[in-house]
């Protein structure tokens, strides 16, 4: 019998596993084939689904690749300045204490231009979630050199790696907003394996678990890649992230709640 | 004994062909086609679909949504 199956036979409503989540809008995504923005959109408009709050949540979209957020997430969006999402939603969540609020933002925005924002945001405790992808690059205006960027690694403004005597550390600023009391739970997630996304996902899900029980500011990172910046195939681009960026930015919780 | 038997629906004008999903199938079934689409992605598709078993680990990892999943229960 199993031979005579066909694909026809499979393919029926009744028998549907996994789609896209219809809180995700039928546009094409603007980002780069292989980019995680993609999948980090999906994890949270997915959360948002599981929750039932697709009326009930707020997000602010960046500066940066996923400035267009609200073209694909179909909730409420408000865009913010350049790094200002953190004081935006704390705005919004203080007007609406009812309402789910997250920042989607990159490490342009979150780690540079609006370090002072996230950090008194966290300090603050503001009852939001803090969605931040790191790619370690600027990879919107061409792949320059973030304050995320690695020793050694190769940007458009560091051609030759970057040199930590000339130009700095990397910053780890998830480490940095988890040592601040107003922080409730702080975790790095990837989202390049079906295993890491299954677990990115409990993480995003906890995170707005955490505001609905008003325990305070969560703050996800997902380490994502930028193929195009990096200049690499979106499979290399994965591989040269388990090779280099997971070594210095750890997965895993660095803050849990003590129950 | 009871089987299962999988299969996966491409949305192929949305597909960018980044091949995300190629390593994340357990059993070998997506490839990219040799053929185009409208933007000129070579587009993912069931190269070996007698091997899906419909976990939907391709359409997890994909970063534009494309990929929609199947499984029926097939008696031997």
């Amino acid at each position: 019998m199993a031979e005579n199956i066909t694909n026809k036979d499979i393919v029926k409503e009744e028998n549907l596993v996994y789609k896209k989540t219809d809180l995700l809008t039928d546009k094409a995504l603007s980002y780069c084939p292989g980019c995680g923005h993609g999948t980090a959109h999906r994890l949270v408009m997915e959360v948002v689904e599981e929750l039932e709050a697709q009326d009930k949540t707020v997000g602010i979209a960046p500066v940066g690749c996923s400035v267009l957020a609200y073209e694909f997430m179909d909730i409420d969006m408000q865009q913010a300045a350049h790094g200002r999402a953190p004081a935006l939603a704390t705005a919004i969540k203080r007007l609406y204490p009812e309402k789910y609020v997250f920042t989607y933002q990159g490490d342009g925005d979150l780690a540079a231009i609006g370090t002072a924002e996230t950090i008194h945001a966290c300090n603050r405790g503001e009852n939001i979630t803090i969605i931040f992808v790191n790619n370690g690059i600027y990879g919107m205006t061409g792949g320059q050199m973030a304050p995320t960027t690695l020793p050694g690694m190769r940007s458009s403004t560091s051609p030759y790696g970057r040199e930590v005597a000339s130009m700095g550390n990397p910053l780890k600023i998830t480490e940095l907003v988890a040592q601040l009391p107003g922080t409730y739970y702080v975790t790095r997630q990837a989202v390049h394996t079906p295993a890491a996304v299954r677990k990115a996902k409990k993480a995003i899900k906890k995170a707005f678990e955490n505001q609905k029980l008003n325990k305070g500011l969560s703050f996800i990172e997902i380490v994502s890649n930028c193929n195009s910046g990096w200049k690499m195939t979106p499979n290399q681009a994965n591989q040269w992230m388990v090779d280099n960026m997971f070594p210095f930015y750890e997965l895993g919780d660095i803050k849990v709640p003590e129950e | 004994m009871a089987k299962v038997k999988g299969s996966i629906v491409v949305d192929i004008e949305k597909c960018k062909g980044c091949e995300v999903c190629v390593p994340a199938c357990p059993t070998d079934v997506i490839q990219l086609a040799e053929e185009v689409n409208g933007k000129g992605y070579h587009y993912a598709y069931m190269a070996n679909p007698d091997a899906c078993i419909g976990c939907a680990n391709c359409a997890i990892v994909c970063p534009d949504g494309v990929i929609t999943v199947y499984k029926k229960k097939v008696d031997k």
